[in-house]
């Protein structure tokens, strides 16, 4: 595209996508420090809903439940996703390709409902306990995808004359993708597992389908209390974890830029 | 798979070797006539498309040599054999009396300089350079003086630390010639090594590859597509063409004596007539051309079997004067004559290109060397002019 | 054995244990959602009665096969609430993918066209809202749209309406809130293609004397059709199955299709149905998600 072409309406467009994009949440962060009970009052900054959070016994239990369903399962999803990305990026071809990446690719649209009642009725049949375990594997399901996809883009875009300069060089294959490959896609990786961590911290539906009784996550409590109303404790939960998301973004940058190589970073698709 | 194999004996060999004599003086350069690398009838498809053909060459230890061809013909899939990143359906490649031709690139004494260099982005000049002594298990010391003399080597102190998108194109391409050398390979694989430079630094570069590879005493096999490289650099050049080796030769021969009609119109520029051989006495030909008349040939070994043939004559061989040049019959001189107008002239510095119209309508090429700075020599377009050779200049190629 | 093929094997070997993941929890499950769409409703836990069990073999198979239940997909058919909902599912998917079109490619476009180091900004700032809750993103708007909310506040502070507005439980307010957090699954595939486009091609269209429209009409908008087709159907095949957007924004009296297969699991407890529910909703999505499938498989694979 021309490049540097700065029209009114380009401009304009991209604003108010920005705008429309970002006040929500800008609001919602303002509201959370809002010392009046009614939402429509504005009482004057205060923490007070921050250390009504604090003393939810259910809420913490919910946000913890979600912060290790999150990790554990962000962590096995790179794993898998990373292998998956590497299967289909360096594979070539083989028997099963298509199915394999079929199962891979169609998840990332999946409508949640048939995920989560899918897999349930697994569970079901299975007969395995609801809980922590059920709801992790099931987003280390969907999340891995998402995993796959970015590590697999950053593997396709790689010369792939770089490994063969490593074989040339005394490498055999093994040794060829920890020391040069690998050291190429960890951008990725890194991002694959906080997109991961997002999606699994965010999802609703799949772990209402998976959970057991008297362990839901931060999110299915969220929904339970937005659909009675809005609270301003609620306000200060989303602030958190607006925070805790930003937090993440911003070391993962960090991270990238440390370890820039001239490739570019791994978009999220 | 191959899991950890180790190193292959022969590479470690290598290494340790070279370490000892780092300190001696760098030997002369020895050209065998023993063969260090036989290709016997390798052959590589992929899918339907034949990439190299049933093709044998042998290389000599010490030697620099050049495949030439191009695109599509075949080289590039060659030194991918060699270097063993495709293995052959067909075929032996012998290294020093061992067949290659099945072992795998990271067990082979033999190391690729790619055409993008292929340097490892994340590490820095130095980690590049030390990435396959480090494979082969060299001492840690000794790999430090390596790269050192490496760096020295290449003229690169200095930017030991540098990353390689820190490096200009010139750079890249020394960090990528020592990161192959440091390994001191049997055999240096070469892909269109100074494609991507700039025509100076390409020349300046020239010269010091085929410096460093006289001084190192290594074999070096370069693939390029560009001719002027191949006969600048290489003490032998094979064409290829379509997945054969059409010609060996020295490059002298292969401009003066090219094989074939298509390695004369692909190297270099060549007038071409065609015509029947209608007599013969001295070892002269006489040839009927339908363009040029009856023109008279030297005849070389081996001697001409076929009846139609072409004529073929270089451009800088073709002189022009203004009067016919007085003819010395019977002498070993033989002189052609073409009558004709001058109709198109282009000036290129060192030498003028002349494009002469001869009465049969056909073009002649003349080139001549701008020996004068004063253009009082120069023909212009429209001059009726002569343009003369002699038949020890002219080749005969069979059809 | 090329270079490649001397990777291909370890990597073959790396996706057997991602492979086996898949099939055991995403492909498997499908046939339990078949097979209990096939079954009668039970009041027990799990509530339903299996047509067949596995382990009684063969013979139990055919015996089952031939007493197989169709109720509840006659139930489907038969019953206005399923129709409805299908329908429903398909215009608001319909609707807020053209909405979302019009609105992404604007900013899609106006993002390509920034100078290059603004662009990397702007991609920025497009995705971090993905990033962030989408639970929380519908919820910010709850804040804002409902009867109390900002948006009253500010209409009766500009004496724009004299009473407030019901925005909440509204279709409008779904599709706000379904633009709202589908917008960057639109732009970010349309700025991928727009970007990638050469600058000359448009050079060369009006050169060749065509005005900035037409050259926009006639070479960028066609060649950003792949584009244009990602972002669809990135944000088509979700929005169809979409449960909390609706649930949440708009009104009760019609239900979408992930609503109603709600709505019959967990309060209807009516598992069978659910099932059926879902196999009929996979079904209408099938076309969409083999044409995205093979989208997918041309980008991340190149030219293979």
């Amino acid at each position: 595209m021309a490049v540097g072409r700065i029209t009114r309406f380009n401009m304009t467009s991209l604003a108010l996508g920005l705008a429309f994009l970002y006040l929500p949440i800008v609001i919602l962060i303002i509201y959370s420090f809002n010392a009046s009970r009614l939402v429509n009052v504005w009482g004057g900054w205060s923490l007070r809903w921050y250390h009504e959070f604090f003393g939810d016994r259910a809420m913490l239990d919910a946000a913890w439940m979600s912060l290790s369903v999150g990790a554990v399962s962000a962590t096995l999803a790179t794993l898998l996703g990373t292998l998956a990305a590497i299967g289909l990026a360096r594979g070539e071809r083989f028997r099963g390709r298509a199915l394999f990446s079929g199962m891979l690719y169609s998840p990332l649209v999946m409508p949640e409902v048939i995920s989560g009642l899918s897999l349930l009725l697994l569970f079901v049949a299975l007969n395995a306990e609801r809980g922590f375990w059920t709801v992790t594997i099931a987003h280390t399901t969907l999340t891995m995808c998402f995993v796959t996809v970015v590590v697999q883009s950053r593997l396709t875009s790689l010369d792939r004359s770089l490994e063969e300069a490593a074989m040339d060089l005394g490498c055999d294959p093994l040794r060829a993708f920890l020391l040069v490959t690998l050291p190429q896609i960890v951008t990725a990786i890194v991002a694959g597992w906080m997109l991961a961590f997002i999606l699994s911290l965010d999802d609703v539906v799949i772990a209402s389908f998976t959970t057991g009784p008297g362990s839901a996550t931060l999110p299915i409590r969220i929904y339970s209390e937005v659909r009675l109303g809005v609270k301003p404790e609620i306000n200060a939960i989303c602030t958190l974890v607006i925070g805790l998301i930003a937090v993440i973004i911003v070391i993962a940058s960090f991270a990238s830029k440390l370890s820039s190589t001239r490739g570019e970073s791994a978009a999220p698709f | 798979m191959i899991g950890s194999a180790g190193e292959s004996g022969l590479t470690s060999v290598t290494a340790g070797e070279a370490s000892a004599e780092a300190a001696k003086p760098l030997p002369e350069p020895i050209v065998s006539d023993m063969p260090l690398l036989r290709i016997e009838g390798v052959a590589k498809s992929f899918g339907n498309f034949r990439a190299v053909d049933r093709l044998s060459l042998d290389i000599r230890a010490g030697e620099f040599f050049a495949l030439l061809g191009p695109s599509g013909c075949g080289k590039t899939t060659l030194l991918r054999l060699l270097a063993g990143f495709e293995a052959p359906d067909e075929g032996r490649i012998l290294l020093g009396g061992n067949d290659i031709a099945q072992v795998l690139p990271h067990e082979r004494p033999v190391n690729m300089m790619f055409q993008n260099y292929a340097l490892f982005p994340h590490l820095s000049v130095r980690d590049n350079i030390a990435f396959g002594l480090k494979r082969a298990g060299m001492a840690r010391a000794d790999i430090k003086t390596r790269v050192a003399e490496m760096v020295a080597l290449v003229k690169l102190e200095g930017l030991e630390r540098r990353k390689p998108d820190q490096l200009s194109g010139g750079q890249r391409q020394r960090v990528a010639l020592a990161r192959s050398l440091a390994r001191r390979p049997q055999v240096l694989l070469l892909d269109e090594p100074l494609a991507a430079l700039d025509k100076k630094l390409r020349e300046s570069t020239q010269a010091e590859l085929m410096e460093l590879q006289r001084r190192l005493g290594m074999t070096f096999i370069i693939v390029t597509h560009d001719q002027e490289e191949a006969m600048t650099m290489a003490g032998r050049i094979g064409v290829m063409d379509a997945g054969r080796l059409v010609q060996v030769a020295t490059p002298r021969n292969l401009y003066e004596a090219p094989a074939t009609r298509w390695i004369a119109e692909f190297v270099g520029d060549i007038n071409l007539f065609n015509g029947q051989v209608v007599g013969r006495e001295h070892s002269r030909l006489a040839v009927a051309t339908s363009d040029a008349g009856t023109l008279a040939v030297s005849e070389l070994w081996p001697p001409v079997t076929k009846e139609i043939v072409s004529v073929a004559i270089r451009p800088e061989k073709v002189k022009l004067s203004r009067r016919a040049p007085a003819s010395d019959e019977g002498a070993s001189h033989m002189i052609n004559r073409l009558e004709g107008v001058v109709v198109d002239v282009n000036y290129l510095g060192g030498i003028t290109t002349y494009k002469v119209k001869l009465e049969s309508g056909a073009l002649v090429r003349s080139s001549m060397a701008n020996t004068a700075r004063l253009d009082v020599d120069a023909y212009l377009a429209g001059q009726r002019v002569v343009a003369w050779f002699t038949a020890d200049d002219c080749l005969v190629l069979e059809q | 054995m090329s270079a490649r093929r001397i990777f291909a094997r370890p990597a073959r070997l790396a996706a057997v244990a991602p492979y086996l993941w898949m099939v055991l929890f995403f492909l498997v499950p499908f046939g339990f959602v078949l097979k209990i769409s096939l079954s009668q409703t039970a009041i027990a836990q799990p509530p339903y009665t299996p047509v067949f069990d596995v382990t009684e073999g063969r013979q139990a198979l055919t015996a089952a096969l031939a007493q197989l239940s169709f109720d509840n997909f006659k139930l489907l058919v038969s019953d206005d609430l399923y129709i409805l909902s299908y329908l429903r599912s398909l215009t608001v998917a319909v609707t807020s993918t053209l909405i979302l079109l019009l609105i992404g490619y604007p900013i899609a476009y106006g993002m390509a066209r920034l100078p290059q180091r603004w662009q990397g900004i702007a991609m920025m700032l497009v995705i971090v809202p993905f990033w962030t809750s989408f639970l929380i993103r519908i919820y910010a708007w709850i804040n804002i749209l409902q009867h109390d909310g900002l948006l009253n506040q500010i209409l009766l502070t500009l004496h724009i309406v004299s009473a407030p507005v019901v925005w909440l439980s509204t279709d409008s307010a779904m599709y706000l809130g379904i633009v709202y957090s589908y917008l960057p699954f639109m732009i970010l595939p349309l700025y991928a293609t727009l970007s990638r486009m050469d600058a000359s091609v448009l050079e060369a269209a009006s050169d060749l004397g065509a005005s900035p429209r037409q050259a926009f009409w006639l070479v960028t908008f066609p060649l950003s059709l792949p584009g244009v087709a990602a972002g669809a159907l990135l944000c088509f095949i979700p929005i169809v199955g979409e449960f909390v957007i609706p649930d949440l924004l708009a009104g009760s009296n019609s239900l979408m299709i992930g609503q109603t297969l709600w709505l019959e699991f967990f309060t209807n407890k009516d598992w069978p149905v659910a099932s059926a529910a879902a196999v009929a909703l996979l079904l209408l999505l099938v076309p969409p998600l083999v044409l995205y499938d093979r989208l997918q498989r041309r980008q991340l694979e190149g030219g293979r």
